[in-house]
């Protein structure tokens, strides 16, 4: 019997080997091959229709493009639209197209494919920023070569919308199953994918622009941080896109074998007060709150010491970015007496925050230090996504949480009365609303003035900016150190 | 026999139904709303009911349940709410992984355990046996993530002789398939076997006790010969029934070391899904793993009767 159970063992695993034989990822390691390690995983390739940041980070400006992109600094700059024109009154754009475009199914890329784009938004997505291309009224095709849009209003924000997946450009016979065969005309296409572990980009042979200099990539989703960190130590990996354990930087700067790239981000950590419940309601108290809390500190427990403080919504990439960091310093004195003035004594509030470990271990921080001038806090961990979009920003059930804001120019949420902050003030609506219809000179001096009235109500506090963060292998170059947009851009890396 | 065999089945069948109304009633019970989760923030009142419909989970509990059940008895697990794409494939996909880990850690478990074992059992009197017994206490206390997380610091990290993670399929590049099972089965399967080799030395020393092998010994076999001849078939009895058992802990041991290792097992891909609320997901993999532990106990009771003729009577 000894030698028979052995032998049954190995006649399953012979029997098994036939299940496993799925869709692979085949992937040669070579000096054109990079492969970058990301945490999070797309469900499937339709960002149409599946919310979540997996998506456009690997597809967006590799398999997809838009008519324009955003640089490195932030602007918005031509990708398939050579330049643009927009008319006096600010609701005309005319877009001049690149030439020569094909889509990887082979099909042209023409202000047809711009019009039945940017009108497919309206009809056929179903994720919630679609309302931001709300304001197109008609696209005409003037030419081959020329699209215009007409809003019904004239937006900045619209412009800055095509430079996210809003903007990606689609042909009408490369729709038909977006979830597994995504069709751009970008410098990629999706050559594999292995679900629970990767997805293989291969240069797309027919594009346009400059070809990449990696011809395969092989984006690896791996979700625990320290596994992430072993992958790039044992070759696995020859990229870490964006570090999520900033104890464990300091390990690769030290190693040359890697370097370390680090700029800001989008990503705005906030503790969100519940403008709509008292206590509050009342100004001074959420003036007292901020005050008691020492962000540098946070900072430091929290990430480490990596990030930046703004005190702001505003991340250094915006144009209209000040530094607010300083305009509540720590000063517990001070806190204590707001809230005895507001007669907010004997405060217990309700921290709810999702479990995940920047927002646990800076919920510690802000606990001790508001209990210091004398304000309890419970804090409640909620599984996130589910139970905290359920709970906090759908139900509004909770005093404060603390989350991080990724997406880009989100202080525009401050302008919606529903949204979970609860935050309502006409004065900061009215200047959301010239902004986004204003010259860009406007838009600048209104958006400050938005990022001040919200600094000076105390409407939430911005904790700190995450960094990010980038490891690579030494030879890897090019990389962008502020994250901008919603995509990974793998265009300009390059060997070193 | 045949009787029982199928008073075996008529078990086996009623556990996998109620399994599953207790599944399909725990997801129902679970916080959080899909449809809210695959839309993200910012998702409007009509788009959230316009996807509840869309998903179904608008409808009475009771119809949503007859739906399911009667699509997986028919093999067709639903559509995904989060990946949009049909579950039952993808079901089978990793359910491949999880068992090549779970396969390749039995192996390890038995190589180890059956000769340590009977070695343990049969020096039990000398120093050498009670080292082997005291490591393998000291092997059961050691949780197979701990063991996963040391092979990569060696293996992976600083030797950098094998991956510290990640899947080839073994019909893509068997070399590396094979590489890359190597740390995933030894920590699953180091962990195991020196659970497995306490009840190989019980059953072992049990045996060694009986008549019947002190017969075969006055009859002139050396302890050796009699101990492979009579007695490891009669102590394999027990080491059988804790296999079965153990087979259960060995699935919970892969979720696990999926995560530590990176395979798109079940594991992971369970995980995956309960944070994102895919709850059809969820009850498949879910319903596959319960019915593949009831499966294992199926067939534990039928090797019984093989290995041991005096329960083939009753």
């Amino acid at each position: 019997m000894k030698a028979r159970i052995p032998v049954l063992a190995a006649a399953l695993l012979l029997v098994v080997s036939g299940c496993s034989a799925g869709s692979s990822a085949s992937v040669s390691a070579g000096p054109d091959t990079l492969s970058v390690g990301f945490t999070a995983e797309p469900a499937n390739f339709d960002f149409t229709k599946t919310d979540g940041a997996a998506i456009p980070q690997a597809l967006l400006y590799n398999v997809y493009e838009g008519l324009v992109k955003l640089d490195s600094q932030g602007r918005v700059v031509p990708l398939l639209a050579k330049s643009w024109t927009i008319s006096p009154d600010r609701k005309t754009y005319d877009f001049q197209l690149r030439p020569g475009v094909e889509f990887s199914n082979g099909e042209p890329f023409t202000a047809e494919d711009v019009k039945f784009s940017l009108l497919r938004v309206k009809t056929d997505w179903t994720i919630s920023i679609k309302s931001t291309m709300d304001v197109v009224d008609h696209v005409d095709v003037v030419a081959p070569d020329h699209a215009r849009v007409v809003l019904s209003k004239p937006s900045n924000g619209w412009l800055f919308s095509l430079t996210s997946r809003l903007g990606a450009m689609f042909s009408p016979t490369g729709v038909a199953d977006l979830a597994n065969k995504p069709i751009g005309t970008g410098p990629y296409v999706v050559a594999a994918r292995m679900r629970g572990d990767s997805v293989v980009l291969k240069a797309n042979p027919g594009y346009w622009g400059r070809e990449p200099a990696y011809k395969t990539v092989v984006l690896k989703y791996i979700k625990d941080p320290t596994a992430l960190n072993n992958a790039l130590y044992s070759n696995g990996i020859d990229v870490i896109s964006a570090i999520t354990a900033p104890d464990s930087i300091p390990q690769f700067q030290a190693d040359d074998r890697f370097r370390v790239v680090q700029g800001t981000s989008n990503s705005e950590v906030t503790l969100a007060f519940n403008n709509k419940r008292a206590p509050l309601t009342d100004p001074r108290v959420r003036q007292a709150l901020t005050y008691a809390i020492d962000r540098k500190a946070l900072l430091d427990t929290a990430w480490a010491g990596r990030g930046t403080l703004i005190g702001s919504m505003v991340p250094p990439t915006d144009p209209w970015y000040e530094d607010l960091s300083n305009v509540y310093p720590f000063d517990p004195a001070k806190a204590k007496a707001l809230l005895s003035e507001a007669g907010a004594t004997n405060l217990n509030l309700r921290l709810r925050i999702p479990n995940l470990p920047y927002a646990v271990s800076a919920a510690q921080v802000v606990q001790s230090q508001l209990a210091d001038v004398g304000v309890r806090t419970t804090i409640e961990p909620l599984d996130f996504p589910a139970v905290w979009l359920k709970q906090v920003f759908t139900d509004h059930d909770y005093d404060l949480s603390i989350i991080q804001h990724v997406e880009a120019r989100d202080i525009t949420t401050f302008g919606k009365p529903t949204y979970y902050w609860g935050y309502d003030n006409k004065r900061v609506q009215q200047l959301l609303a010239e902004a986004d219809s204003g010259t860009p000179e406007q838009q600048v001096a209104d958006m400050k003035q938005v990022a001040k009235q919200l600094n000076t109500d105390a409407a939430a506090d911005w904790l700190f900016l995450f960094p990010n963060v980038i490891v690579a292998k030494a030879k890897v170059g090019g990389f962008a150190a502020n994250q901008v947009s919603e995509s990974f851009d793998l265009t300009g890396l390059a060997p070193r | 026999m045949t009787a029982k065999v199928l008073r075996r089945v008529a078990i086996f069948v009623v556990s996998v139904l109620v399994a599953s109304i207790v599944v399909f009633l725990f997801m129902a019970v679970l916080p959080g709303d899909p449809a809210q989760v695959a839309l993200g923030v910012n998702a409007t009142p009509e788009l959230l009911a316009k996807t509840r419909a869309e998903f179904g989970i608008d409808r009475p509990l009771v119809t949503q349940y007859f739906d399911w059940i009667g699509g997986v008895l028919h093999g067709d697990f639903g559509r995904s709410y989060v990946t949009r794409d049909t579950i039952g494939p993808q079901l089978l996909d990793r359910l491949g992984v999880t068992l090549w880990l779970v396969g390749a850690g039995m192996l390890v478990a038995l190589v180890i355990a059956i000769p340590v074992g009977t070695f343990a059992a049969v020096k039990h009197r000398k120093a050498s046996g009670a080292g082997v017994s005291g490591l393998s206490q000291i092997g059961v206390a050691v949780p197979a993530f701990l063991a996963g997380i040391i092979l990569v610091q060696i293996f992976a990290v600083q030797l950098r002789w094998l991956p510290s993670g990640g899947w080839t399929p073994p019909d893509q590049d068997a070399g590396e398939f094979l590489r890359g099972l190597v740390l995933p089965a030894l920590s699953l399967g180091l962990v195991q076997g020196a659970v497995l080799t306490r009840y190989v030395r019980t059953a072992v020393l049990d045996t060694l006790g009986q008549d019947y092998l002190r017969t075969a010994r006055s009859k002139g076999l050396r302890p050796g010969q009699a101990l492979v001849r009579h007695g490891l078939r009669n102590a394999s009895v027990p080491v059988v029934t804790v296999l079965g058992l153990q087979l259960a802990t060995l699935l919970i041991g892969a979720v696990v070391v999926e995560r530590v290792f990176v395979l798109p097992g079940l594991g992971s891909m369970l995980l995956d899904a309960v944070a994102s609320r895919d709850l059809l997901t969820v009850q498949g993999i879910v319903l596959v793993l319960v019915v593949g532990v009831l499966l294992v106990n199926f067939v534990v009771d039928v090797l019984y009767t093989v290995l041991d003729p005096r329960l083939r009577g009753s």
